[in-house]
């Protein structure tokens, strides 16, 4: 490319060319705030009250914070340099490209990235990516779990087959049916795009499978022979909740395998939330249980960021939520339902899968618990009911779904648990992932136009640019650059390495203090196709 | 200001500032060839659409430093405007031309690499004279269209390449240069053996081909510090392989090679090609022979050899890059005939050149056949078995005047057959030998190759080919006019070899090609190939001499005896080396009387 600079005689008007410094002028400073925030204990998902501390389990057992905060609050050096930062951050990154077919990419979805840092040990969170192969579209989540990670774990492998089976006509699934019946093989259902690190249980297979066969038998009966469409909306809501029925069912009737009893206890009393979005072309389908987020990131026209929300997170902080749990529930509760902005007192999402202690009938509960096995009885924490439980369920895992039909002008989508939405705005989150995405040339295009610059300053300014870009180019994946801002941003929204540092290098049992898991999938679209799309329909 | 005012005659190029600077309307204009270009695909989009790019001024920004550090006084200047404008590139950074290989009559300009404006002139004039006459009146084959082929038009290739091409445009160019990228494209089925035993790699139509082999104990240069116009670094490795040749026996895999196999279920198949060839291709079966494909005037469409496999089939080997070209070629002028069958067999056959005066008995051990020159004449063709396979195409040539074989291959024998052929000939000193040592092999033997010596515009009396000619084989072929005109009237050029006398290798430049040829103190041509004869311990550069008029410089007849007559010179950057000029190879005579002083002891060891 050849760029010939064309130039006129010397005039040199400082003044005017002020106006292209101050828009373009960032922030030094070598000062930073380097001691770590005390983060409030409400931050954590269970009460850490005093009177259930016993029955938490011990790595969520507040008192020993306490003694960890003496510890931490001791000026200690133990920094990491960038390389050991980077290492840590890029440990769980993932990439995925929507490959093209001889240059032209005709999905919507160029490809997403996606992270997670642990602060829990192990971490709670877990993501799912997957591409859907008997119908169009594709399928991403992010699973937040709680009281351990059984839950999420079981949610991140077993969802999107819900999901999908949902999704499949009449025919597809008597194929299925038939295949599995004669012993053929099977229609491959869902291309999974995994990070090594992402799972799956090889014990539960059988039995995961089993249950999901039994879900498309159903199906099948169900059918009318009328062809319907199927509504992706309430495909979505029925496998959320089919699977949550799954959850709870496959506990109360046990298995002979003690270990795969033990395991699908321990996912019926643990739980999780789940964010899932479901793109197919320009229909894009947001499913949200729980406190994750689903966020869109919009390039307006002059190139500006700006956020806008496709889910709404079920907790105390939604009116509608604190509504919908008054009405279900008789009056003479509506004070103890919700307490201290948790649920009974306890549970900060208002819906989650798994966390049958909130579902479940107090002596159904009692019956589970004492035909189980010992290391269930032995567990203070799920023996124990929580107080004022007299209507039950208190709990559901039925998702708020939320549609949008996709324009050229949304760039991305963030999915996110809220370990990410806790540290950040949303619009700090879009605006740093959309000028990541864009490069440096979105950030702050230079147009000389209008303006009258001499070749010195501009190229004073160009060298500073390089010097500051140099540093934003060390992330290859979006997702990693958003933990890298969620984690280490000063008062300035400017990553401070030293307090990068210094939060990665935090000791296991203290993270969970100064952070939650934070996971994140980056969904970037490819706006010619939705611009296609577009047109096509005009 | 004065200083602007003295630049307004001329553009100065700063090639290591990648920039250039000239006069526009009273200031200055500058651009450059930025070190990482940004590929962009027009996906079928109007020219016109992205004529004007968004300004990109953090891509510009190299280009402005250089521009500042050349000249600082620029600092104070008023930026105008920053023109972002694509501009098209090629693979190899020379334009494409010339009729397309599939649509006839269609004619293409295109791919200026930045060069439109310097080029436009003369590369108008010769599409014009393409499309008017047919063909064009100078050599334009590095040009042509045709060298390139499907092969290097996926989008990936050329998105890399280009990104390596363009910064190229400031590089100092320097022979023997392989691009780094769209690489490992075509391979034979021995790359990843060849290149475990150290093979360093060089591309040809996409093939991979190697150059040499590095011995296990022997380090290179790195590829920047290679860079060089002198003795270059695998100078003694070469030495090594073209040694073993002489005395024992190399294998170099020819695998590129295009191959074209021509079928009738008549005599179709002869006769198309008896029209086609100049040299009489009604020979007994199992012969082979070296013939060139010509055009109406004489000169050389491509240089082949032709095995005649039996009475209706023919076996056709070209250079690689005549893929495309003689493909077009042999479609354009054979008879559109249901009963005649042009395949193209290149990917069939992996070919193993077996080099050296032992080649003989490494191949009778291995097919168990006396190989002997009774039994198996030169320029002869037999299917046989080598080692357990059969049918492999065995043939008495090896392009280098060197005795030996080319065995053609099927593609699921070849690691058996180079196996076998590398235990087997351990006891005769086999080893592996590349295409630098082949071409230091073929040019002391004054054999010419077509791409490099013999083009369009030279035709076989003017390169000493006239024993590939039967004008009187009793068919007329194409050419065959020009031919006979110019055995009447005598040729004006005449190629010749070249071999230079005080030239020191160690020392001086070395001849790499285009160099001026100068006989008694006055211009004759130019040089078009050479190598260093490591037999002769000369250099030897093959070369064009012309008789130009000293009165109006027009051309004349060149004789043999004007060629013999002359005293010779090569210009080499500006340095002038005496050279002695032959019509014919040097005889066998002349080099084994030299080596005959210098016979060792080692000569008698093992290899």
């Amino acid at each position: 490319m050849p760029a010939p600079t064309q130039l006129f005689f010397p005039l040199i008007r400082n003044c005017e060319l002020s106006r292209i410094y101050g828009t373009a002028c960032y922030c030094h400073h070598k000062h930073l705030c380097c001691s770590p925030t005390y983060i409030p204990q409400n931050r954590l998902r269970y009460t850490p009250h005093p009177a259930y501390a016993t029955f938490c389990r011990p790595r969520e057992n507040w008192w020993q914070y306490t003694q960890g905060r003496r510890y931490a609050s001791t000026p200690q050096k133990f920094y990491l340099t960038p390389p050991q930062v980077n290492s840590i951050l890029k440990a769980n990154e993932y990439s995925f490209k929507v490959p093209e077919f001889d240059g032209k990419n005709v999905s919507s979805i160029l490809g997403f990235d996606s992270n997670q840092l642990p602060a829990n040990a192990p971490i709670e969170d877990r993501r799912s990516a997957a591409t859907c192969l008997q119908t169009r579209g594709m399928l991403l989540g992010v699973f937040d779990g709680h009281a351990g990670c059984a839950c999420s774990q079981a949610v991140s492998e077993r969802l999107f087959y819900y999901i999908a089976v949902s999704l499949l006509p009449h025919e597809t699934l008597l194929e299925i049916e038939n295949a599995v019946e004669s012993g053929r093989a099977l229609l491959p259902i869902l291309q999974w795009h995994k990070h090594p690190n992402d799972y799956f249980s090889k014990e539960a297979s059988k039995l995961y499978f089993n249950s999901l066969r039994t879900y498309w038998q159903e199906l099948i009966d169900l059918n009318t022979g009328e062809s319907a469409d199927i509504d992706v909306k309430e495909a979505l809501i029925n496998a959320f909740k089919r699977l949550d029925n799954d959850i709870s069912l496959e506990a109360q009737v046990g298995d002979p395998n003690s270990f795969l009893n033990y395991l699908v206890l321990r996912v019926a009393f643990s739980g999780a939330t789940a964010c899932v979005a479901h793109v197919d072309g320009v229909d894009l389908h947001v499913a949200n249980t729980g406190d994750s987020r689903a966020m869109l990131g919009v390039q307006e026209e002059d190139g500006s960021w700006s956020a806008v929300t496709l889910s709404n997170d079920h907790n105390a902080q939604n009116e509608r939520e604190l509504e919908r749990l008054k009405l279900e529930h008789p009056k003479n509760e509506a004070k103890s339902v919700v307490k201290q902005d948790r649920l009974l007192g306890l549970l900060m999402p208002f819906r989650a899968f798994g966390d049958v202690k909130f579902k479940w009938s107090i002596d159904l509960q009692k019956r589970v618990i004492e035909s189980g096995p010992d290391q269930l009885n032995d567990n203070e924490y799920t023996k124990f009911i929580p107080p004022n439980y007299h209507t039950p369920p208190y709990l559901t895992a039925e998702p708020e779904v939320t549609y949008h039909r996709l324009r050229p002008q949304d760039k991305f989508l963030v999915l996110a648990t809220d370990g990410l939405w806790e540290t950040m705005h949303r619009q700090d989150v879009v605006r740093i992932v959309g000028e990541y995405l864009t490069g440096m040339h979105q950030q702050q295009p230079i147009a000389v136009g209008g303006y009258k610059v001499t070749l010195g300053q501009m190229h004073g300014l160009l060298t500073e640019r390089r010097a500051k870009m140099s540093s934003v180019f060390e992330d290859q994946n979006a997702a990693t650059h958003l933990i890298r801002h969620a984690v280490g941003n000063n008062e300035f929204g400017a990553v401070d390495h030293e307090r990068l540092s210094k939060m990665l290098s935090l000791p296991e049992e203290l993270a969970r203090m100064y952070r939650d898991d934070i996971t994140i999938i980056v969904v970037q679209f490819n706006s010619h196709v939705v611009g296609a799309y577009q047109n096509q329909e005009q | 200001m004065p200083v602007f005012c003295q630049l307004c005659w001329s553009a100065i190029v700063d090639a290591d500032g990648r920039i250039y600077i000239r006069n526009w309307q009273g200031g200055i204009l500058s651009g450059g060839f930025e070190k990482n270009p940004k590929p962009i695909f027009t996906e079928g989009k109007n020219q016109l659409e992205i004529q004007n790019l968004r300004e990109d001024w953090d891509h510009f920004e190299p280009l402005l430093s250089s521009l500042l550090r050349r000249m600082p006084v620029l600092e104070t200047l008023e930026i105008l405007k920053l023109v972002n404008c694509p501009e098209t590139f090629t693979p190899d950074m020379k334009c494409i031309m010339g009729e397309s290989p599939v649509v006839q009559g269609y004619f293409v300009l295109a791919g200026m690499n930045s060069a439109g404006l310097s080029l436009g002139g003369g590369a108008g004039k010769f599409l014009a004279e393409w499309m008017v006459y047919g063909y064009p009146t100078e050599n334009v084959w590095e040009l042509d269209l045709q060298r390139f082929g499907a092969l290097q038009s996926s989008r990936t290739f050329l998105r890399h390449r280009v990104m390596e091409v363009m910064p190229l445009m400031y590089d100092l160019k320097v022979p023997r240069w392989d691009f780094q990228t769209g690489r490992q494209l075509r391979t034979s089925p021995l790359y990843d053996r060849l290149d475990a035993q150290g093979a360093r790699w060089m591309e040809k139509h996409g093939f991979e081909r190697p150059k040499y082999f590095v011995p296990p104990n022997k380090d290179l240069l790195a590829l920047e510090q290679s860079k060089t116009f002198y003795k270059p670094d695998w100078f003694d490795i070469v030495e090594s392989e073209v040694k073993c040749c002489k005395e024992a026996v190399c294998v170099i895999d020819m695998s590129s090679f295009t191959k074209f196999e021509i079928t009738s279920t008549g005599d179709q198949a002869l006769e198309s090609l008896q029209y086609l060839f100049s040299n009489d291709l009604d020979v007994p079966v199992g012969h082979i022979v070296h013939t060139g494909m010509l055009n109406e005037c004489g000169g050389y469409e491509n240089d082949c050899s032709i095995a005649r496999l039996n009475k209706r089939s023919f076996f056709m080997i070209s250079p690689t890059d005549q893929q495309v070209h003689c493909w077009a070629w042999l479609n354009k002028y054979m008879p559109k005939d249901s009963s005649l069958l042009l395949e193209d067999v290149t990917w069939k056959y992996t070919a193993l050149n077996l080099i050296g005066p032992r080649a003989v008995d490494v191949l009778s051990e291995l097919s168990y056949a006396p190989m002997t020159p009774d039994h198996f004449p030169t320029l002869f063709c037999k299917e046989m078995s080598v080692g357990y396979a059969n049918g492999i195409r065995v043939m008495s040539m090896t392009h280098t005047g060197e005795p030996g074989f080319m065995l053609y291959i099927p593609i699921e024998y070849a690691l058996h057959v180079y196996n076998e052929v590398m235990s087997v000939g351990q006891k005769y000193g086999i080893r592996n030998a590349g295409y630098y040592a082949l071409r230091s092999l073929r040019i002391e033997k004054f054999f010419a190759f077509w791409g490099q010596d013999l083009n369009t515009l030279t035709t076989p009396l003017e390169c000493g080919g006239e024993s590939r000619v039967k004008l009187e084989k009793g068919i007329d072929f194409i050419g065959r006019n020009a031919l006979l005109q110019q055995k009447q009237n005598g040729v004006y050029k005449r190629l010749a070899m070249f071999i230079l006398d005080d030239h020191d290798t160690d020392l001086d430049l070395w001849p790499w090609w285009g160099e001026p040829i100068y006989r008694n103190g006055k211009y004759a041509g130019k040089t078009t190939s050479s190598a260093y004869s490591y037999t002769l311990d000369r250099h030897v550069c093959l070369g064009y001499v012309h008789n130009f008029s000293e009165d109006n410089g027009e051309e004349q007849v060149v004789t043999a005896d004007f060629i013999n007559r002359g005293e010779y010179e090569i210009d080499i950057a500006g340095h002038r080396f005496q050279a002695k000029a032959k019509l014919y190879p040097v005889t066998s005579f002349f080099t084994h009387k030299r080596r005959k002083d210098d016979v060792e002891l080692s000569d008698f060891h093992g290899k």
